[in-house]
């Protein structure tokens, strides 16, 4: 193990790159319309939010930002379930997954 | 080393995430795409010495949560037409301009910070203390301990999004 104290990478390139993913999966909710790919945004901005709280847990040596990003992992995974079948049934009452066109609640 | 490592991760995660928002119309494709977001996103985590949740990424991130997304994805078996035509260019633009928005929001708080950020003096940290913050046995015992109670909850959320999901999912309750 080596003994030197300063990690190679600054703290800021992490925070950087996790903007960046994050504003992507904003862009993805915002601007597509297939429900699927807007779920897949949301998942995106989740592991954006996951490495922000890792690389602050690993510069400030404080453990319980894993404890969060597992618990976020948790309920990330029971999101995705309810939201697939969500999904699942609008398209089978429907014939799409087009969030523009499911407008029932609008009405 | 470990920097070109950082940077060969983020430009795979930032590629994945890229092709999945703004290329591949067929969500088939973008789960593939966001598969390699997650795996990159996952060898970060290692890099951070999160080797159990870089672990726990690519078991659940991109094993179980995907596998789901491309199963119900071809359950679908999505025509050209149920897509759906191209979005009002108005919508689309406003769209784009929120999410415009909250990039920069998050970009001009990033740029406030001028040099090393307060509070997170990297160089107080010995390598070793932070090699040992990761591994399964001091998240366990943090899970176990400190967080018992929210450990707790989320298996009751979990064994309700599972009700949930079948009872949603069903044709007939």
């Amino acid at each position: 193990m080596t003994v030197d104290t300063v990690p190679a990478i600054p703290l800021f390139h992490y925070l950087v790159l996790a903007a960046a993913l994050f504003g992507i999966g904003a862009t993805g909710v915002l601007i597509r319309r297939n429900a699927l790919v807007v779920f897949m945004s949301i998942e995106l901005m989740l592991n954006a939010v996951n490495l922000t709280f890792l690389a602050f847990a690993r510069y400030r040596d404080l453990p319980d930002g894993h404890a969060i990003v597992f618990f976020v992992m948790a309920v990330a995974a029971a999101e995705a379930a309810v939201g697939l079948a969500i999904i699942l049934n609008v398209f089978r009452h429907r014939r799409t997954v087009n969030v523009d066109e499911t407008v029932a609640l609008r009405r | 080393m470990e920097l070109a490592f950082f940077y060969l991760f983020a430009a795979l995660a930032l590629l994945g995430a890229g092709l999945l928002v703004f290329c591949f119309r067929n969500p088939v494709y973008g789960a593939i795409s966001l598969i390699v977001t997650l795996f990159a996103v996952a060898g970060l985590f290692v890099l951070l010495d999160a080797h159990f949740l870089g672990a726990i990424q690519v078991l659940v991130y991109a094993g179980a949560i995907m596998v789901l997304f491309l199963f119900v994805t071809m359950l679908l078996n999505l025509q050209d037409h149920e897509l759906g035509g191209a979005r009002r260019t108005w919508a689309k633009a406003l769209g784009a301009a929120a999410a415009a928005a909250v990039t920069g929001h998050l970009c001009s708080a990033l740029l406030r910070v001028d040099g090393p950020i307060p509070g997170f003096d990297v160089t107080a940290i010995p390598a070793q203390t932070a090699a040992t913050i990761g591994t399964v046995e001091s998240v366990g015992r943090l899970i176990f301990t400190r967080h018992l109670l929210s450990f707790e909850v989320t298996s009751v959320l979990i064994l309700a999004a599972i009700v949930a999901t079948v009872v949603v999912a069903k044709r007939r309750v």
